[in-house]
């Protein structure tokens, strides 16, 4: 690849060619087969769609693409006749499979109830189906890192091409100098979606300015964080995006070498991954001397060994250099001293997934969107109790009700939303009071969350605030590198006081124990995964200290969740013979029912002290 | 341990060949020592330690720096492990919609516990923190295979597509009642 000019042709031939194809008469059929896809059965569902054209003779493109974001719906399957909108099936099973097979792509006629949307804007006849427009899941969302994942086959590059792939590369490298790249991405202000939004152009520049023979960057796609998926999906489904923005980025820097550093347990990431590189140096975008620049640039992909803290990004680096994944001390921060000991940028998938937009539209476009100081959208993996989960991507700025209420489609059987979990092991529960604040870097820190990965796990009544912090705690405790005290030991007493909470044996004190050591493990240790850990205790002790206090002076779990902790008293429907004793003894009137009718306890007001159950005379209550 | 077959020379090339082979895909650098032990893992199914004493020789690193590698990563492993490698997401999203019941399920059917591997060398069962399915939440992985949206009650008809055929007959794990 030597020229623009060069770029641009072959697009236009790509273009005639998938024109062709078009015109060929022939029905497209594109399977969703990210990992998500996959998990629901779409490998089944691929197989039995192409038994089913076999079977009918049917000449059919069946091709894939990856994850369009709407999980709730998986496997997902388009169905695109020549000349008419592109449909989208939802819960596609071997059946359903089977049936579209025959009606749609033979009969000509959609199958209305499994369709969930039609591309386009809507010139159909069938008003049955919406559009994607139509949708409130999509219609609130901006797409900048996302625009292609659903849409294209990421096994492709002439596809990706197609789109306006390598534009952005080929105008950085042929007409921009490395310090207008990073001129560019400074004026975009761009920070690191990797969770701590640090601004990712002056990143660029501290790298750029020092001197070294050698430089490297570094691709962070270790994504950790329980609850977040954005980084697997945008490999999977648009693996060029993110190789682009690299590329880019290493010009800018001057390295001539790059890394993906991608966690084992994403294999599907990593075969497509591999699949792009082969394809991007077929056609030059990796290689010697791209566009004629006199830039050589090559880029590796690393598997991690299954270790939280290689998210870190010493840590990393320590990995790729065959390793412990420890942390080391900053500073040198990497831009002086990284991999090797050599000027090393490093950032996160999702970051380098908006740098081709930028370079492409322009500082001002991308600056357009979202707030003053959070630039840009951001991607959240919604999950939990909500009614649409999914990958959705939002102008920062956008408030949680929005998310959840207008994207998700809010809580299931009209269930109570209690808290938002952000930002994973290193952020925080934010309350159903705050779920009007606009989400951007600094509003998440001062809600004592963080925007960390994206993560957004939606929680209800069900769900015990002690438990949660526990089970982060846990978690980080367990992914503890073992290096620095303040985590190591810090984090351990902190989940032995949390252990005995939960089970029933809190004591006084325990809380503001709890406050004590974690605002010293934040200040001391060495690394942001202690750093941070305590952040999911202190949140929930923050807005949720009536459940701790609960849990303690109580030994009451308000959700019924903690083991080992007295649950409310249960009336057997069938044993009750309504004598209303038990009604009498109750001290907070948790028990109602008419005379000779069963009677039911209101959990939420049982305070379990047994007093019903030793006065039943027909022994029909028991604890839960 | 003396070999009385009179072929322990000969047993040890064929042990170790395909060993060499991984060795001599790679450069001879420290960097090269995790993917090494990624793929010899792949190959004999877990790290006996001949297999660590040759890779520390060739790459000149000694056998304590090479151990401490390996226990320090979770992917690596020093025991022999199953066929079939289970893993049960407990991430958030799986928390919160009842992970813990189908690993309890997972667990009374084939009478271990997470971390542990049947006797019979089928299944080894593990817990991880997240697979990043969690829209499909509860998620297990089975090998490379992800199945989500998983119920205690569906978790038998899972593991007994992996059953490798000799054994499917003799299945007399029983079935999972519901709670």
């Amino acid at each position: 690849m030597r020229s623009m000019a060069e770029l641009l042709q072959l697009k236009a031939e790509i273009g005639h060619k998938l024109a062709d194809a078009e015109l060929s008469q022939k029905p497209k059929i594109i399977v969703g087969m990210g990992t998500c896809g996959i998990a629901a059965g779409a490998r089944d569902t691929l197989e039995a769609i192409r038994e089913e054209l076999e079977k009918a003779g049917v000449d059919a493109a069946l091709t894939q693409t990856g994850c369009i974001g709407m999980c709730e719906q998986e496997p997902l399957v388009d169905v695109q006749l020549p000349g008419e909108d592109r449909i989208t099936y939802g819960k596609v099973t071997r059946t359903d499979a089977v049936r579209i097979v025959r009606e749609h792509v033979l009969g000509k006629t959609v199958v209305a109830e499994k369709a969930i949307a039609a591309f386009g804007e809507g010139s159909r006849e069938d008003s049955r189906i919406p559009t994607y427009n139509d949708l409130e899941f999509y219609n609130k969302q901006r797409r900048i890192v996302l625009a292609n994942c659903g849409l294209i086959n990421p096994e492709s590059i002439e596809e990706y091409i197609a789109s306006g792939g390598y534009e952005a590369c080929a105008k950085a490298l042929i007409s921009m100098t490395p310090e207008e790249v990073i001129a560019e991405i400074k004026n975009s202000g761009l920070r690191g979606r990797g969770g701590a939004g640090f601004p990712t152009g002056l990143k660029w520049e501290l790298t750029r300015k020092t001197p070294s023979d050698k430089k490297y960057v570094i691709c962070n796609a270790d994504e950790g964080d329980p609850g977040a998926f954005m980084d697997r999906s945008l490999l999977e489904g648009d693996p060029h995006r993110v190789i682009e923005g690299m590329i880019i980025a290493a010009y800018a820097i001057g390295a001539n070498e790059g890394y993906i550093y991608v966690r084992a347990e994403y294999p599907l990431a990593i075969r497509r991954l591999q699949i792009a590189i082969e394809q991007a140096k077929a056609y030059g975008f990796i290689g010697n001397d791209l566009f004629g620049s006199g830039f050589d640039f090559d880029l590796k992909i690393k598997k991690g060994a299954g270790a939280f803290v290689c998210g870190e990004e010493t840590a990393l680096m320590a990995s790729i250099e065959g390793k412990r994944g420890m942390p080391r001390p900053k500073p040198p921060f990497p831009s002086v001293s990284g991999l090797w000991g050599r000027p090393t940028n490093i950032n996160n998938v999702e970051t380098f997934g908006n740098v081709s937009y930028i370079i492409k539209h322009g500082a001002e476009a991308y600056r357009a969107v979202g707030t003053e100081g959070s630039a840009g959208t951001k991607v959240f993996a919604l999950t939990g109790k909500v009614n649409r989960t999914g990958l959705v991507e939002v102008p920062m700025g956008m408030t949680l009700r929005e998310i959840i209420y207008g994207i998700g489609g809010g809580m299931p059987e009209g269930r109570e939303l209690k808290a938002v979990q952000i930002g994973g092991p290193s952020g925080g529960c934010i309350p159903e009071e705050l779920l009007d604040l606009p989400i951007d870097y600094e509003s998440l820190r001062q809600a004592g969350a963080m925007m960390g990965s994206g993560g957004m796990v939606v929680m209800d009544s069900s769900t015990c605030m002690v438990d949660v912090a526990r089970f982060f705690l846990k978690f980080t405790q367990s992914e503890s590198c073992g290096k620095c005290t303040p985590c190591r030991e810090g984090t351990k007493r902190m989940l032995e006081i949390l252990d005995r909470i939960c089970s029933g044996e809190g004591r006084e004190g325990d809380i503001e124990l709890l406050e004590e050591l974690g605002s010293h493990i934040c200040r001391t240790s060495l690394c942001q995964l202690g750093g941070s850990a305590p952040n999911p205790v202190l949140s929930t002790i923050k807005y949720f200290r009536h459940e701790y206090e609960a849990h303690i002076k109580d030994k009451r779990c308000l959700a019924n969740v903690c083991a080992g902790m007295s649950g409310a008293y249960v009336i057997d429907q069938k044993k009750c013979v309504g004598c209303g004793l038990c009604q009498r003894v109750c001290p907070t009137g948790a028990i109602t029912g008419e005379r000779r009718q069963p009677h039911v306890i209101n959990e939420q007001l049982c305070l379990s002290c047994g007093a019903c159950a030793q006065k039943c005379p027909v022994h029909a209550i028991a604890q839960t | 341990m003396n070999c009385v077959c009179g072929h322990a020379q000969e047993n040890l090339d064929r042990y170790f060949s395909p060993l060499y082979s991984i060795l001599n895909s790679y450069s001879k650098a420290e960097s090269s020592l995790i993917p090494i032990l990624q793929d010899a893992q792949e190959h004999y199914g877990y790290l006996p330690q001949e297999v660590l004493r040759e890779i520390a020789g060739h790459l000149g690193l000694s056998l304590g720096k090479v151990y401490g590698v390996v226990t320090f990563y979770s992917q690596f492993h020093l025991q022999p492990r199953g066929r079939n490698v289970i893993r049960v997401c407990t991430g958030t999203a799986c928390h919160v919609r009842g992970g813990a019941e189908v690993l309890k399920a997972i667990e009374k059917q084939l009478g271990i516990k997470a971390g542990g591997t049947t006797d019979d060398l089928e299944f080894t069962l593990e817990t991880v923190a997240c697979i990043g399915a969690c829209g499909l939440a509860p998620v297990i992985m089975v090998n490379d295979d992800t199945h989500g949206r998983l119920t205690p009650e569906k978790v038998g008809l899972v593991l007994d597509a992996y059953r490798s055929k000799s054994k499917a007959g003799a299945n007399t794990a029983a079935p999972v009642s519901r709670h």
